[in-house]
């Protein structure tokens, strides 16, 4: 019988080892002027130095360097006084110079490491993570293999190359061997990669968008039995395009090894890809005969040498840490941990965060962003920032709370803005929308729905109390919706000597 | 008017007493008579040098200031890209491809209105020393055309010396612009690394490749230096200083006092005797000139050659990776059924020549996992002796010399069958490439033996360019009053269509 998860942590030790991918979100590419954005038409964000033109040279894109060592020192590496590029040799087409120039031997920062904590059955746990290296490189450009079953350059007919993306700029955060983590492995790689990305997210280096390829992780793990103090032969696992992937490709994994050596086979050192349908993995390449890339110093490219005053003036713009501002904001708004956790799932904090400094209550601001929002966003397949602004959001809480707006009038103004009508205020202006307050107008309705209802009304007076109900109902339709409900029920009873 | 000197044309051309149409429609002529026998280029652009050409006389004619050189004609050597113009550094691998862009050298060249005539011919990617590599036939020596014109820049050289163009652009990985200089008696220089963009320059070594001026004169050369000489943005190895003030120098014509260093391992065995004659007599003019002349050694220059041949195939197998058909050159093999890689290799069988695929080899086989460190690492810890040795010696003397070849011209076929009599040729020229030093070579005269040119090579240290300029132009000055005509003069007439 097949081993299951628990089987095999309860045979197999793993060790971890994680490399994450990160586009930079510098304006320009690494070696040249071209743009960055994402989504452009092909080949349009191209110069002869990106495409790798016969003469062209690279020059650094300074930004890059600046980025690479902010995230160097916030994975409290150190920076390296001297660090040199190298050539990757070997020969792909959507490679426009058939070799990528990366870090080798030399990389720009080293020797960091970076804290997580995961719930485990003996509360929260706080596992050390080490950072090997962080170091920077271009961007391959992107081919699209069109005709053949596989979408693999065997077998089809022809191949697309678009060169927008060669020669971004990417940084490369290698950890050391993870060991230590038990059964929690597959929660250690989510937290890190988790933790990594609100890191680089709050550096503002990147657009840390998984699903687009901004961040990228491979994981590798090994297996070996408990207390032999060995190590196993590892396996990468790449195409892991999600922070749930990243603890079902290693759990997956996992599992996949236990069962081999179980049944007396060997592990292969391979690429494998994750395969987000099963949770399983699919070899890819065979590493056992390692491919030679003859590294060798970028010629064209002086050594980076960035002085030691501009590495402090940088280590002194450092935000802070986002696990302590979590906990920070968690304690001021006095926020329930689940809550917290879809907040910060939902990628919102930032955004919830600026609509309190703008003075909206923190419960009122996270209950409009993850509720009404959300819901809309949701509907319209995008983020919920790119509806509404939080200076919009802060201002329909105060209307509410100025008892100009009702929550159910203040969701139509929210539904204006987000169909472009313009701001709070316009849309109050333009669908009437304000809260009708006047006492006398109120009572006109009021007193109309008395002479309409003259049993209800009679009830009431005889101290049947919930059937005001019907009343207020009434008047509600009468004004349109318009009335603060509250109000017209203290009205009403006072008129009916009930208050 | 062809046989003068560029800076004799600039000052007819400041004068108005020739337009820069007139004088470069000369100089196609004379292009139109006898290229067929030397083969200097590859590609003449009639049109957009006489439209260059007006465009400057227009100029001039509205009284706009103008570079030094403005209207003079130049010939460039078809490894460095210039937009719209075919441009295929001698390879059949980039037949047919016109580049997108200026190299820096041209954008340099255009803005100081120097009027570019066409495209030279070169060895292959600059590998060689003879142009018997370039994929497009071989150039000849117009002082005697059964003999090479140097290499890999014997286009640009031969183009000087059969007055094709009073100026030409060359460039040097292991004595590319010295050599050709040397053999067809003409100036070239190799400024410091770093001193010319290399933007443009289509890589064979990076770290050893500079472009540099070519001259009838070393005045000329240093007017031609300043023009496309400074620091580029696009080039991380350019030096961010100002430009070593090598007109001024050129102009001096006085070495008293300076220190002129022989370099003992540059001479000897191995040198022709009518070079070492010729060599020798250049030393006792500048003694008379009031140079003091030391001895130095530089130990390390015999391991120069077989680092150089380890260093150079080595980048070269990595720059010259691009070449895959895939966006621009030529392309074979692409019948609809081969794959990618397929139509790569045989695109790259097809479109490289032997000595191409020869250094592509041994480069790649340099770089391998388990053979780096014994021949690209050690290469380098040469690399390092030799720039050590260098210091020593420039702390002895303000200018280090030796023969820039240790023969004349050799016949053409004479070493082609043999790449390492081949690589000799180069022994005393690439050392200053391995410390990225300036060099420069100037004609001392005719070798008693065969009548044909002797270089003689100033060495300066790094961004200390003007030095070498410095003591050209005073040894040139003093062989000129002795002779009583350029040396070019003797050169026989080559028949004209
Ligand atoms: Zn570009």
């Amino acid at each position: 019988m097949a081993l299951t998860f628990n089987d095999a942590i309860a045979k197999y030790e793993p060790t971890l080892g994680l490399e994450v991918h990160v586009e930079l979100n510098t304006l320009s590419k690494m070696f040249c002027g071209c743009a960055t954005e994402f989504g452009a038409e092909p080949n349009t964000q191209t110069c002869p130095v990106c495409l790798g033109l016969p003469g062209s040279l690279p020059a650094v894109n300074g930004k890059a360097i600046e980025s690479s060592i902010l995230i160097g020192l916030a994975l409290n590496c150190s920076i390296a006084p001297f660090s040199r590029f190298a050539r990757k040799n070997y020969f792909y087409p959507d490679m426009p110079k058939n070799f990528q120039t990366s870090q080798f031997d030399e990389p720009i920062c080293v020797n960091g490491y970076l804290d997580v904590e995961i719930e485990t059955d003996e509360g929260m746990k706080v596992f050390r993570v080490e950072i090997e290296r962080v170091h920077m490189e271009e961007d391959t450009g992107k081919s699209l293999h069109v005709g053949g079953a596989t979408g693999r350059i065997h077998g089809a007919e022809y191949s697309l190359l678009d060169y927008n993306r060669a020669g971004i700029p990417l940084v490369e955060i290698v950890t050391k061997i993870i060991p230590g983590t038990g059964k929690y492995a597959p929660q250690v790689a989510r937290a890190y990669v988790t933790e990594l990305r609100d890191i680089l997210r709050s550096l503002g280096v990147s657009d840390v968008k998984m699903e687009q390829g901004s961040l990228r992780c491979d994981a590798n793990v090994s297996l070996a039995e408990i207390g032999s103090g060995k190590l196993g032969t590892r396996s990468e696992t790449k195409n892991v395009n999600s922070l749930r992937s990243v603890e079902r490709a290693v759990s997956g994994e996992m599992v996949r090894q236990a069962n081999r050596l179980e049944k007396g086979e060997r592990i292969i050192q391979e690429t494998r890809h994750f395969l987000e349908e099963s949770g399983e993995t699919r070899p890819g390449r065979s590493k056992e005969q390692a491919e030679d890339y003859r590294y060798f110093p970028e010629p064209d490219l002086v050594p980076v040498t960035p002085d030691a005053d501009w590495i402090e003036t940088l280590r002194a713009t450092l935000p802070e840490k986002p696990s302590l501002r979590r906990k920070r904001l968690k304690a001021e708004w006095n926020v329930p941990d689940k809550e917290m956790t879809s907040m910060v799932n939902a990628e919102l904090l930032d955004t919830v965060e600026e609509t309190v400094l703008l003075g909206a209550d923190p419960t009122k601001a996270r209950s409009w962003w993850l509720g009404e929002i959300s819901r809309l966003a949701n509907e319209k397949e995008v983020a919920p920032i790119s509806l509404i602004t939080p200076a919009q959001v802060a201002e329909v809480i105060a209307l509410i709370a100025f008892g100009d707006l009702t929550d159910k009038l203040a969701r139509q103004v929210v539904e204006g803005v987000i169909s472009g009508e313009g701001t709070p205020a316009e849309v109050i202006e333009k669908r009437g929308l304000k809260v009708v307050s006047d006492d006398s107008a109120l009572m006109v309705a009021i007193e109309a729905a008395i002479a309409a209802q003259p049993d209800t009304a009679e009830r009431i007076r005889g101290g049947n109390i919930p059937a005001a109900g019907a009343l207020i109902g009434a008047v509600m339709k009468a004004t349109g919706g318009q009335a603060d409900a509250a109000k017209v029920r203290e009205l009403l009873l006072k008129h009916l000597g009930q208050s | 008017m062809i046989r003068n000197s560029a800076s004799a044309m600039a000052e007819a051309l400041a004068k108005k007493e020739i337009t820069s149409v007139e004088l470069t429609q000369l100089h196609l002529d004379r292009i139109d008579a006898v290229d067929s026998q030397v083969h200097a280029f590859l590609h003449v652009d009639r049109e957009g040098a006489l439209s260059q050409a007006a465009a400057v006389d227009a100029k001039r004619a509205a009284g706009e200031k103008l570079g030094p050189l403005a209207g003079v004609p130049l010939a460039l050597k078809d490894v460095m890209t210039q937009k719209g113009i075919p441009t295929t550094a001698g390879s059949k691998i980039l037949e047919g491809w016109r580049p997108p862009y200026d190299s820096t050298v041209v954008s340099n060249l255009k803005a100081n209105g120097i009027v570019i005539l066409g495209k030279t011919n070169m060895d292959e990617f600059a590998m060689g020393s003879s142009t018997e590599n370039s994929a497009y036939g071989t150039t000849h020596n117009p002082w005697d055309l059964d003999r090479i014109p140097g290499g890999s820049g014997g286009g640009s050289a031969a183009s000087l010396a059969a007055f094709e163009a009073p100026l030409a652009i060359g460039t040097d990985t292991g004595g590319s612009i010295r050599q050709p200089a040397a053999v067809t008696g003409t100036v070239g220089v190799k400024p410091t690394y770093g001193g010319v963009s290399r933007y443009g320059l289509i890589a064979f070594s990076s770290s050893l490749d500079q472009a540099g001026p070519c001259a009838r004169t070393v005045l000329d050369a240093a007017l031609l230096h300043e023009a496309i000489a400074g620091y580029d943005k696009k080039d991380s190895t350019s030096i961010n200083a100002p430009v070593p003030a090598v007109v001024a120098a050129a102009k001096k014509l006085d070495v008293k006092g300076l220190k002129i260093g022989v370099v003992k391992e540059l001479s000897g065995d191995g040198y022709q005797a009518g070079v070492r004659s010729r060599f020798d007599e250049a030393l006792q003019e500048l003694v008379a000139a009031g140079a003091e002349i030391v001895e130095v050694s530089c130990p390390n220059f015999e391991y120069a050659l077989a680092a150089y041949y380890l260093i150079a195939p080595s980048e070269a197998s990595s720059n010259l990776a691009r070449f895959d058909s895939m966006r621009y050159g030529i392309r074979v093999g692409d019948d609809g059924n081969a794959g990618a890689e397929e139509v790569m290799k045989i695109t790259r069988e097809v479109g490289f020549g032997k000595e191409v695929k020869r250094r592509i080899i041994l480069g790649t086989y340099a770089l391998s996992s388990g053979y780096y460190d014994a021949y690209y690492g050690s290469a380098q810890k040469v690399r390092t002796l030799i720039v050590q040795d260098f210091a020593k010696a420039f702390a002895q003397a303000d200018v280090l010399v030796s023969p820039t070849c240790p023969t004349t011209a050799f016949k053409i076929g004479e070493k082609s069958d043999d790449p390492l009599a081949m690589y000799l040729n180069d022994i005393a020229t690439i050392p200053v490439n391995m410390a990225g030093v300036g060099g420069m070579s100037l004609p001392v005269g005719l070798s008693p033996d065969d009548g044909l040119p002797v270089g003689f090579q100033i060495m300066s240290a790094a961004m200390k360019d003007d030095l070498m300029y410095q003591v050209g132009g005073t040894l040139e000055a003093a062989l000129l009053s002795k002779w009583g005509a350029p040396i070019l003069s003797q050169a026989p007439a080559l028949a004209t269509k």
